[in-house]
């Protein structure tokens, strides 16, 4: 029985995910030859204080080799002050399949939003 | 501008030795514009040409500068970063043999790069503390621009020198030819004069031999400079800094000149 199935963030068909031109990289069997770099995952930080945040994934030797291409592909417009990268095999994703069971039953519980609350006067903004 | 106790002249070959040097690298750097291994290593080169341009540019403008003020130019005939990048011949330019060499195969560009970055680190470094704030400042610019090249194409020179059978061979054929025209470096040229420049040239190659010694050590390659007298015994191509140049030089020069001299004036 295969109940724990590792799903990875290439694995993910394009049409539920918008990555689908990735699935190719994450199969060893689609890397062409002896040059194929794996692929790594790059997440940029525009400025102190905020969030790294995913830019995109590119080809890379080694973590090293990683950073260096994501500065020079991603931050060539000062687009940030810190850059994480991760090998994209190294990222778990949810199943698309079981989008039914993982998303769907929030959509009827509206009374978890927190509208329902009376704010008073004072309170402009929430 | 603090420039009226230097040799006006001097310094303004000085600039243009500094210019061309960037400039003809930057070309040579740009030819792998869309035939990059892989497309990151094509940003990442391209992107060094670009910075390498830059700090041309910033050269040139400075010359410009010193040429219109100690000539009288018609109006309209005024030197421009343009027209000292463009119209000038092959005996004009001075920049280093080096940088106008073909760019070889991928190990010879990056060896290249490695031997001229950590060259021009070490240089600007020195001429950071010129009495010419002008010079300083632009050399001040540029040394971020550097310890990133000489980060990026040292790391492919260890992985290039440390990596199969085939890439090992690159990188020691990609030593042999280029290791005869550094010392070109290091000999000063007459307008290289130390009250003008403030540096000392010769001071330079020790440091930089010391560095290259260290990459090609983790690199696991021979280094000619590692002692067995082949690095000091070799003898070095000179003539760049006084326009005599390879028969390289003619060719790019055509190549990057060609539009200017064809549509005089084009501009984008």
């Amino acid at each position: 029985m295969d109940y724990i199935k590792k799903i990875y963030y290439g694995d993910i068909p394009g049409e539920n995910s918008g990555g689908g031109e990735l699935k190719g990289f994450s199969d060893p069997s689609l890397e062409s030859g002896d040059e194929a770099w794996p692929l790594w995952e790059v997440f940029i930080r525009s400025k102190q204080g905020l969030d790294h945040k995913h830019a995109g994934s590119l080809h890379a030797a080694d973590a090293a080799m990683a950073i260096e291409n994501a500065r020079d592909v991603y931050t060539r417009r000062q687009e940030g002050v810190s850059i994480w990268v991760v090998e994209s095999k190294d990222i778990h994703a949810s199943n698309p399949d079981d989008s039914g069971s993982f998303y769907e039953p929030a959509e009827d519980k509206i009374y978890r939003y927190p509208g329902f609350y009376d704010l008073p006067d004072e309170v402009k903004q929430m | 501008m603090k420039t009226v106790n230097l040799s006006t002249y001097q310094l303004t070959n000085y600039l243009l030795y500094l210019a061309d040097t960037n400039l003809v690298l930057s070309q040579r750097n740009a030819e792998w514009c869309g035939h990059g291994p892989i497309l990151e290593q094509d940003i990442a080169i391209t992107n060094i040409s670009l910075d390498l341009l830059g700090q041309a540019r910033n050269f040139y403008q400075y010359a410009a500068v010193l040429i219109n003020q100690s000539t009288n130019q018609r109006a309209g005939s005024e030197a421009t970063e343009d027209s000292l990048a463009y119209l000038r011949t092959e005996r004009e330019f001075k920049n280093l043999l080096i940088t106008e060499l073909p760019r070889g195969d991928w190990a010879q560009t990056i060896l290249r790069q490695f031997f001229c970055s950590v060259y021009l680190y070490l240089l600007y470094e020195q001429l950071q503390k010129s009495k010419d704030d002008q010079l300083a400042a632009i050399a001040g610019k540029s040394i971020k621009e550097l310890t990133y090249h000489i980060k990026w194409s040292g790391e492919w020179v260890i992985r290039l020198g440390d990596g199969t059978d085939e890439s090992r061979q690159r990188m020691l054929k990609a030593i042999e030819n280029l290791w005869p025209y550094t010392g070109e470096f290091f000999i000063p040229a007459e307008f290289e004069n130390e009250a003008v420049t403030g540096v000392d040239l010769s001071s330079l190659k020790q440091p930089w031999l010391q560095k290259i010694n260290t990459v090609l050590e983790e690199a696991v390659v021979w280094s000619p400079a590692f002692g067995d007298g082949w690095g000091e015994a070799v003898f070095m191509q000179t003539g760049g800094k006084q326009g005599i140049h390879t028969e390289h030089m003619g060719f790019i020069l055509a190549e990057m000149q060609y539009l200017q001299r064809t549509y005089p004036g084009a501009e984008w």
